[in-house]
């Protein structure tokens, strides 16, 4: 949405002494280095790690690659919605994992009220529309909970960002307890459509057809969303918001009528998201944590409030979820998530406000 | 100096840590060992979030990691033959230098990644580090896994729950006045300058990073010490305990406090550990909702509460009352014309204040 900045200014920065400059270039150089070593090892070397060096095991290679992909496609998803509502509004929504599980859990029972029992499903029963109906349902309901959520205590705080992320933090503790008392403690599941439910061969290695779906699911939405916000009128205003909301307020436009609808389908998009999650992992308790935790690793990666930057996040962190545990030596293989963390380090040593971002 | 001395914040401190110097004598052992420790310990913790906010414009929310990083490692040092962990067997006190180094030195590196971040940004960072440290625990099986530390026991001096409760006591008054007197120190001003206006800062020469990378160092260290009590208290560590909830509700424990008063923490801490341990056993209140189980709901609603009426919290709103009393008594308030960033007793909150927001909180407008 926002086209991508120059070097962000970074409004930390001291004397401009030529020691200072050495300083920061370090952390860039390091960073490059670390990329570099990265591919060598996947490529050639990845000692005594379950998949083994890519040139001499492409086949898992390109699973794993394809692993990547698929999951960057749920995670975009996810993210999307996330990084538009603070692109537009500067509101960091924290309920943002809740309304993914609210989506996921509604989903699920509609699925489950649609089949008429809610144990022992198999694939071959769910047809294409007991799929996508649930989606949608859970989508709505997400959206709207998001809606009532804005209207009620965001709409009046406007550009307090602290305040507003505490709001949302002290919303996640009230859905997540009151999601636990309605739907359970117990992980659910929702059935993916029958007809996508295959596995092909790929350079001899079995692949699920249910992640290309996935990824297909979410491309369609990336390219819905892209249109929304590239050729209508609607996504003409949203895309003068962020770059100056005062200006678009001065040439008449009701933005608080903007700002609801933004909200509207940052929520929708979270519960997309949270239907895919549910046909994917599965759905429980703490879900919602995790993909809070998502959200916030793809946009501090990209860069807050950019789409741009979301695509960019979402591949950057599902090639580290997918080849950590790959590619590792199989004795460190516990050592995946800080891998996580080494993706963080060296893209904030690079970019404070991420790949595609500018300070708030 | 001597007004200052005779301030009625110095002689309320006085008098309440009078108070809580002679509890053991007055107080039931389940009130002093259970809900005050606790008290103290979980204050200290917050107390850390406070003085990242409040003086450095920081809201972290990687303290309880940070708590909990030392208590593992205090663990993983001390013990010599327990089922998990590194088992390294040292002697206790040489094991808590450790553990407190450790939490330092990983406060340091966080601190240093994210010092060219502010705000927002910092929120969701410091999020990031937590749950990644709350996944570092569960994950690597060497210096603890999902089911963690236990039996672990204080170091020799401490062996009685009262003893407990004194270190706990010393430690979160030593812990306050550090906090209150670094403020003061050139440092703690320039931080405070940080937080107001980076830029200019920067144009002045201060290393902006670098003052917000060593806050957050202190902070760490600070936490690692609470960390350290906890451990001690609970005897046993494990990942669920430095899990996304307990941050949360360390956070909630600073905002229930009013996030911009060191003091804060400490009367949040209580509110928090004396409504988990007394509203549950009232009669009636499950016919309300209020079960076992639905606790969070209520604690959750009066983070909103707060957030949504007054951002400051519980000492915010005694603040206002008593600035409200004093206007009315005397017209002679705390203003001494000299300039200076008075962050001692009374004024602390202002700046602060306008950090969380500038715009809903009318006794700082009044008094601009």
């Amino acid at each position: 949405m926002s086209t991508a900045v120059g070097q962000a200014p970074q409004a930390g920065d001291g004397t401009a002494d030529s020691k200072r400059s050495v300083v920061y270039a370090l952390p860039k150089a390091v960073a490059y280095a670390a990329a570099a070593f990265v591919v060598v090892w996947v490529l050639f070397i990845a000692g005594d790690s379950p998949a083994g060096p890519a040139v001499s095991n492409p086949g898992r290679f390109v699973v794993t690659l394809l692993d990547a992909i698929t999951f960057a496609g749920l995670l975009f998803v996810v993210a999307s919605g996330f990084t538009l509502i603070f692109g537009l509004m500067r509101t960091v929504n924290m309920a943002h994992g809740s309304l993914f599980l609210l989506a996921a859990f509604v989903a699920i029972n509609v699925q489950h009220a649609m089949l008429g029992k809610s144990r022992n499903i198999v694939a071959d029963e769910v047809g294409i529309l007991d799929w996508v109906v649930p989606m949608l349902v859970g989508a709505l309901v997400a959206a709207c909970v998001g809606l009532i959520l804005q209207q009620l205590f965001l709409r009046w705080n406007q550009g307090q960002e602290l305040r507003q992320a505490l709001i949302t933090l002290a919303i996640t503790v009230i859905m997540a307890d009151q999601m636990l008392n309605h739907f359970g403690g117990l992980a659910l599941r929702m059935t993916w459509p029958g007809s996508v439910t295959h596995f092909i061969e790929i350079l001899g290695q079995r692949y699920a057809t249910t992640r290309l779906f996935m990824l297909a699911v979410a491309v369609l939405v990336g390219a819905l969303l892209w249109l929304w916000l590239n050729r209508t009128r609607m996504g003409l205003v949203i895309r003068a918001g962020v770059d100056d909301e005062t200006m678009v307020r001065a040439l008449g436009i009701n933005i608080t009528f903007v700002f609801a609808v933004t909200f509207f389908v940052g929520a929708f998009l979270a519960g997309i998201g949270g239907a895919m999650g549910a046909s994917f992992a599965g759905a429980a308790t703490g879900s919602d944590g995790d993909w809070l935790l998502n959200s916030l690793v793809v946009v501090i990666i990209g860069g807050l409030g950019s789409i741009k930057g979301a695509v960019a996040g979402s591949l950057l962190y599902g090639m580290v979820i997918a080849f950590a545990p790959a590619y590792l030596p199989s004795r460190y293989s516990f050592y995946a998530i800080i891998l996580t963390f080494v993706l963080l380090a060296v893209v904030l040593a690079v970019r404070p406000y991420g790949l595609f971002g500018r300070p708030a | 100096m001597t007004r200052q001395l005779r301030s009625p914040t110095t002689i309320a401190f006085v008098a309440v840590v009078a108070l809580l110097v002679v509890l053991p004598a007055i107080g039931s052992s389940f009130f002093v060992n259970f809900i005050m420790t606790r008290t103290l310990i979980l204050g200290l913790a917050a107390a850390t979030i406070v003085f990242l906010s409040a003086y450095g414009g920081m809201v972290s929310l990687a303290q309880l990691m940070l708590f909990g990083t030392a208590g593992f490692m205090f663990g993983n040092a001390v013990l010599e033959a327990s089922p998990r962990g590194l088992n390294l067997g040292w002697a206790p006190w040489t094991a808590v230098v450790f553990a407190l180094a450790v939490a330092t030195a990983i406060a340091f590196l966080l601190g240093a990644l994210s010092s060219r971040t502010t705000g927002i940004y910092f929120l969701m960072l410091t999020l990031v580090y937590a749950v990644i440290g709350y996944n570092v625990f569960a994950q690597v099986v060497p210096i603890s896994g999902p089911s963690g530390i236990t039996r672990i026991t204080p170091p020799p001096p401490i062996t009685q729950a009262t003893h407990l409760y004194y270190a706990a006591l010393l430690l979160s008054i030593g812990g306050y006045v550090v906090l209150k007197l670094v403020a003061r120190t050139p440092f703690g001003l320039a931080l405070q300058g940080v937080r107001d206006d980076p830029v200019r800062m920067a144009s002045l020469g201060f290393r902006v990073p670098l003052h917000r990378a060593l806050a957050f160092t202190l902070a760490g260290f600070i936490a690692g010490v609470a960390g350290l009590l906890n451990v001690w208290w609970n005897g046993q560590i494990d990942p669920a305990s430095i899990g996304i909830s307990p941050t949360l509700v360390l956070l909630i424990v600073a905002v229930i406090g009013g996030i911009s008063h060191l003091e804060g923490a400490w009367l949040g801490a209580f509110v928090y550990v004396a409504a988990n341990s007394y509203l549950r056993a009232l009669p009636f209140v499950d016919r309300i909702g209020i079960t076992e189980d639905r606790f969070n709901t209520v604690i959750g609603a009066l983070v909103l509460l707060i957030m949504v009426l007054s951002p400051e919290g519980l000492s915010g709103v005694i603040q206002r009352l008593s600035n409200e009393g004093r206007r009315r008594f005397s017209r002679f308030s705390s203003r001494d014309g000299t300039g200076r960033v008075d962050t001692s007793g009374d004024d602390a909150g202002e700046s602060p204040v306008v950090m969380i927001d500038s715009s809903t909180s009318p006794p700082t407008e009044e008094r601009k």
